[in-house]
């Protein structure tokens, strides 16, 4: 394998940007446990509906949860075998102590199994700081706007009275500004790959992802700021793959870097996503005049949809197609856990769309692990064959 | 009902009214099948859905859930649900879900599919399936669908979700108004509302028949009696049906008849039916003299009634229809299951573990554990899909059932 060498070469000269993105990316404890001896305090969350600005204005850290790759057993007692891997895999992080850095958790209204995670969470953990943000399901009329804006405020009035701090106008515009930094880095990142594949592997890039949402946000601009202009050097360069078929990633979240690899050794590449680990996470920004919950709840409402939650009945497939022309995509990779429900409901019909305009699509299907790296690998190959 | 015939489980004659229930429920059907030709409109709404609204509107509302259960009930469920599995949707979803679409799209089922939609309403106060699902009606049908988002309440009820459930109320009249081209009138609206809120007291005092000893029924005579209270309150045949259901079930008090001859244990069961094994499961729990005598189920369209005010059903609706069983946090749905066990009895809990409905069964062991620690009564589960068959082990069951029991007798000893 010839890429090594270049590779050990460019983590020597530049251990501290990208490699810091892979470094919380894969211990996010290690970077929670560095966090708390700076006097953080920390507050989960599973989902990217998450009001993570107001968490952040109210000078906590919040801090993503994706569940364990490992055995599956102090939860089974609280979540059937039914039940999606993220949630049952985060619960056995928390029952099973690994999660004693937190200082508390947030659950907004996403699907049934987050709701009922939420929940058994509360009855069996003691974090501290507990909060149900209990979002509107529909984004598409006047009164779900309010209501939403609602409960942010009741949220942000939560997260005061925990902290016995105000969050001010000034702090929340801030954080807002802060998010929208990240938000616009991410999305610029995620064009000059999308442009030029090579510029940094997909597992790379998945962990910048992950990264941002675990690691001090205050650092987060300048560092992002600075791996773009390392990445456009061209120092994360891959070697060049010829002709690799450019997809997009479609489903909930992907926290398997190695799938990544696995698509890229059969002929494929990720050339943009539709995740909550993805382009979800980051994609339209935030106002920062006016009220201010209200201008959250708008970009909440407004960004790429969630399954779990309503705008109406085909913006979800058009704007997976709007992402397919856009990016010059030559077919779609639809990864979804087991279990999950507003994915796995939507999966017919978006599968019907992409075929009515012709763009191939395939369905993988994970749970807390990924199939076997061959019957992957030969799954991959045989669709990029036909594509 | 199982005929007792000395061999097999004890059980009763069967309810009269079971026959009445049938011919209401067939007349409905067939004014809802021929709606187009009467020039009704048809509206399909989800089984915890604002209703009484349509039938002042005189709109017919139609049931998937209703349909699913009828579809489960005559063992059609499976080769629906595969058709469906065929069609890309995943074997782990609901079962009325997956059922019901795919007899949309072949007019399957034992009543060869449900009538067109002239629109849709989905209320997810039960669960966040029924939005996905009636999204994926809505493009089938190119019907137009309402959205009625009643926030969960978890532990607490709060203001703003009043708020926005009560403008909800208005924007869905004037959906209604819009698809159905009628005008809404507020004093028949009046009107159906105080019936709703009758049947819905009916249909209490029925269920509270089953505190007598020995009870006139059983949680799975509920399954069957529920249709109405679920597709027609509102309306005035549902009133006296259950008028009539009600004195039936005390006369059975008053002579003492038992849906289980010689009942000696009274069991509680949690969450949906399994549709496909109703009979099965009413005879094997009857062998053990075992009457399940409670549920969550049937009882969840009749505990919003404490929110409801009488004089104003339009503005009291919206905390009826948030606060149901479903919307609640899992402690509060344990605490209601303890309240029921001292209310009826309860010598043991049945729990069904409903691969298909997640927001019901989720939680359900953290609830066993706090049934158990409060009331020390032993606890059950069986698990399964609803209406798909497939999913059920009857040997698997049946090894459960006995050994719960064993353990139930010898409490009682
Ligand atoms: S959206 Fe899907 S993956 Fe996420 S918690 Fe819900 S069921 Fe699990
Ligand atoms: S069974 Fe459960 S998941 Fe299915 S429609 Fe009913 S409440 Fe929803």
């Amino acid at each position: 394998m010839p890429a090594i060498l270049p590779r050990i070469k460019e983590k020597r000269i530049f251990m501290n940007t990208l490699d810091q993105f892979l470094a919380a990316a894969e211990h996010p404890e290690r970077y929670a446990a560095k966090l708390k001896s700076e006097g953080a305090s920390i507050i989960a969350f599973l989902c990217s509906y998450t009001p993570e600005e107001l968490i952040h204005a109210a000078g906590l850290h919040p801090m993503r949860l994706f569940g364990t790759r490992g055995p599956i057993m102090r939860a089974d007692g609280h979540l059937q075998a039914y039940c999606c891997s993220l949630a049952r895999g985060t619960l056995e992080q928390a029952l099973a102590g690994d999660l004693s850095f937190l200082d508390g958790a947030v659950f907004p209204h996403t699907c049934d199994t987050i709701q009922r995670l939420s929940d058994i969470w509360r009855l069996n953990t003691s974090f501290g700081f507990f909060a149900d943000v209990v979002l509107p399901v529909k984004l598409d009329s006047k009164s779900a706007q309010d209501y939403f804006a609602d409960v942010l405020g009741r949220f942000k009035a939560e997260l005061e009275e925990w902290t016995g701090r105000e969050i001010t106008e000034d702090s929340l515009r801030r954080s807002i500004e802060t998010f929208n930094a990240v938000r616009s880095s991410l999305e610029r990142l995620y064009r000059l790959r999308s442009a030029d594949p090579g510029i940094m592997a997909g597992s790379r890039m998945a962990a910048v992802i992950r990264g941002s949402m675990i690691m001090d946000r205050n650092e987060l601009p300048g560092m992002l700021d600075r791996l773009i202009e390392e990445a456009e050097s061209g120092i994360y360069r891959e070697p060049p793959g010829k002709d690799k078929k450019r997809l997009i990633l479609s489903g909930g979240i992907c926290d398997h870097p190695d799938f990544y690899t696995a698509l890229e050794d059969s002929g494929g590449v990720v050339a943009w996503d539709d995740l909550c680990t993805g382009s979800r996470f980051f994609n339209g920004t935030t106002e920062t005049s006016g009220n201010l919950p209200a201008a959250l709840a708008r970009r909440y409402s407004r960004r790429l949809i969630c399954p779990a939650k309503h705008l109406s009945t085909t913006a979800r497939a058009e704007r997976l197609l709007e992402i397919v022309r856009e990016h010059r995509a030559d077919g779609v990779i639809f990864f979804l856990l087991k279990f999950c429900d507003p994915h796995a409901f939507d999966y017919p019909w978006l599968k019907e769309f992409l075929e009515k305009h012709n763009v191939p699509n395939t369905l993988i299907e994970v749970e807390h692990q990924l199939p076997p790296e061959g019957q992957l690998k030969t799954r991959l190959e045989t669709f990029i064959q036909t594509l | 009902m199982t005929k007792n015939n000395g061999l097999h489980g004890k059980t009763s004659p069967p309810i009269a009214m079971n026959k009445r229930m049938k011919d209401i429920m067939t007349e409905y059907y067939i004014e809802a099948k021929t709606a187009y030709q009467t020039g009704k409109k048809v509206a399909w709404i989800t089984s915890g859905g604002p209703v009484e609204p349509l039938i002042a509107l005189d709109i017919i509302p139609v049931y998937p859930e209703n349909h699913g259960a009828m579809i489960g009930a005559s063992k059609m469920g499976a080769d629906l649900c595969e058709r469906a599995e065929a069609m890309g949707y995943s074997g782990d979803l609901c079962s009325y879900a997956r059922a019901d679409i795919a007899s949309a799209v072949i007019d399957g089922g034992p009543i060869g599919g449900l009538p067109r939609p002239d629109m849709l309403v989905a209320c997810n106060n039960i669960c966040g399936t029924v939005i996905k699902w009636y999204e994926a009606l809505a493009r089938y049908f190119q019907a137009p669908l309402f959205i009625f988002d009643t926030p969960m309440c978890h532990r607490d009820y709060h203001q703003e979700s009043k708020d926005y459930v009560m403008k909800q109320v208005l924007e869905l009249i004037a959906f209604l108004e819009e698809a159905s081209g009628a005008k809404f009138d507020y004093d028949r609206m009046s009107e159906v509302g105080r019936l709703s809120i009758e049947a819905q007291h009916l249909w209490k005092e029925v269920l509270d028949t089953a505190m007598e000893r020995p009870s006139p029924m059983t949680a799975f005579d509920g399954f069957y009696h529920l249709a109405l209270i679920v597709t027609l309150r509102g309306k005035a045949v549902t009133v006296e049906y259950y008028r009539e259901l009600l004195a039936e079930m005390k006369e059975r008090v008053a002579l003492g008849i038992g849906a289980v001859q010689n009942e000696r244990y009274r069991l509680m069961w949690d969450n949906l039916p399994i549709w496909y094994r109703l009979k099965w499961l009413s005879r094997k729990f009857a062998e053990h003299d075992a009457a399940l005598v409670a549920d969550t189920y049937n009882t969840a369209w009749c505990r919003s009634l404490r929110y409801i005010d009488e004089n104003d059903f339009l503005g009291s609706m919206a905390e009826g229809y948030s606060r149901m069983y479903l919307n609640l946090a899992v402690d509060q749905m344990a605490e209601s299951i303890i309240e029921m066990a001292g209310k009826y009895s309860i010598d043991g809990l049945v729990m069904h573990s409903n691969r298909s409905c997640k927001p019901y069964s989720f939680g359900q062991y953290d609830i066993q554990r706090m049934v158990r620690e409060r009331l020390g009564i032993p606890c059950m589960m069986i698990e399964s899909h609803m209406v798909d068959e497939r999913s059920f082990s009857e040997a698997q069951a049946e090894t459960r059932i006995d050994a719960f029991m064993e353990l139930i007798m010898e409490r009682e000893k």
